[in-house]
């Protein structure tokens, strides 16, 4: 008999899945590390515009987030259907902010440093449809409150500009 | 054969066999809640507020290059109507002014980039010429930063990012960065939607 015969007629070994934990838990560890868990709840559709020129934002406990965009269906009875600004997690009606604004970022100031107020970032978050003058309204504001470091949030464009 | 104690029965060892089961359903869940999206975007420096109206500089024409944007999104650039696309080349052109042209920057210290838009420009807009302007500064800085240090830093893509700060100053004393950005007009404001 020949030797191919014999090795064809033996099982086949199990593969030892004695190291499969070990590389779960690996992968595991990994997305533990990397989770970040969603800070607010957005209560606006926001879909961010394209760019090129774009930096990273360090620090996240120096940053909070201004969201302007429609409000998402669940919130469109309450709010209505225009452009709705969202301060980190609430929703703050347009004839509000002159005070609501300045409130809002002395809140933030009071948790980091005080060495650190020059680094505090505003991150608009803007649907691309929205008009610039609800934006607009927004960045006075922040002038006025002396909040000057302001951040465009985009996402990476892929292709030629269109 | 001698009867076996129950103590001797029992394995004395814990199952790993669920292990791998425990661990998939921690790794599902974090697969499902993680966000790896750092947040990116064009960073700038907004002007402090002052209540009293600017006084008007006597600025000569051809130190400033107009940019406005209407309510329809469309670009009039040095009173001519322009695309977003070709706006890159043209600041570059503008600020450098290679060939001393008579109607271009007298020199990059001297250019003042202004972008004015209107109440009803889109965001979207809006961005996509902020991005353009901000690319026509970075490339020049890379450019600048090529000339000035060559070789130093030929492995880094973006050549100016990558630098010192000492090094970073220095190009950025010969091109600063002016992006001026005028009050909107309201001709386009948004209605009810």
């Amino acid at each position: 008999m020949s030797k191919f015969q014999k090795k064809r007629g033996k099982t086949t070994p199990a593969i030892s899945t004695a190291s499969l934990p070990d590389i779960i838990f690996m992968l595991l560890f990994f997305f533990m590390v990397v989770t970040v868990m969603r800070d607010a709840e957005l209560k606006v559709t926001v879909v961010v515009p394209d760019a090129t020129e774009l930096t990273k934002l360090e620090r996240k406990s120096l940053v909070h987030h201004v969201y302007i965009g429609k409000p998402t269906a669940k919130f469109i009875p309450v709010y209505g259907t225009k452009p709705t600004i969202q301060l980190n997690d609430k929703i703050v009606r347009e004839d509000r902010i002159k005070n609501d604004i300045p409130l809002f970022i002395e809140q933030h100031k009071l948790k980091v440093p005080e060495n650190q107020h020059g680094r505090i970032t505003t991150s608009f978050r803007v649907d691309g449809k929205v008009t610039m003058g609800i934006v607009q309204d927004v960045k006075t504001q922040l002038r006025k409150s002396g909040q000057l470091r302001v951040n465009y949030s985009a996402r990476a464009r892929a292709g030629e500009l269109k | 054969m001698a009867k076996k104690s129950a103590r001797d029965r029992l394995s004395n060892e814990v199952s790993a066999g669920s292990m791998a089961d425990i661990a998939f359903l921690l790794l599902i869940f974090f697969l499902v809640t993680t966000t790896i999206d750092v947040d990116k975007g064009i960073l700038i420096k907004l002007p402090p507020w002052s209540e009293e109206e600017p006084d008007i500089q006597k600025l000569k024409d051809r130190n400033v290059f107009a940019v406005l944007v209407n309510a329809q999104n469309q670009l009039l650039v040095r009173n001519e109507e322009a695309q977003i696309k070709e706006l890159r080349e043209r600041v570059k052109e503008f600020i450098v002014n290679p060939q001393r042209r008579e109607d271009l920057s007298e020199k990059p210290t001297k250019a003042i980039i202004m972008l004015k838009n209107d109440r009803g420009t889109a965001y979207e807009t809006y961005l996509k010429v902020y991005n353009e302007l901000r690319a026509a500064y970075n490339e020049l800085w890379d450019e600048e930063a090529e000339k000035l240090y060559p070789g130093d830093f030929e492995k880094a893509e973006r050549k100016f990012e990558d630098m010192p700060f000492a090094y970073r100053k220095a190009i950025r004393d010969k091109i600063p960065l002016v992006i001026s950005e005028a009050e909107p007009t309201a001709f386009g404001e948004e209605g009810a939607q």
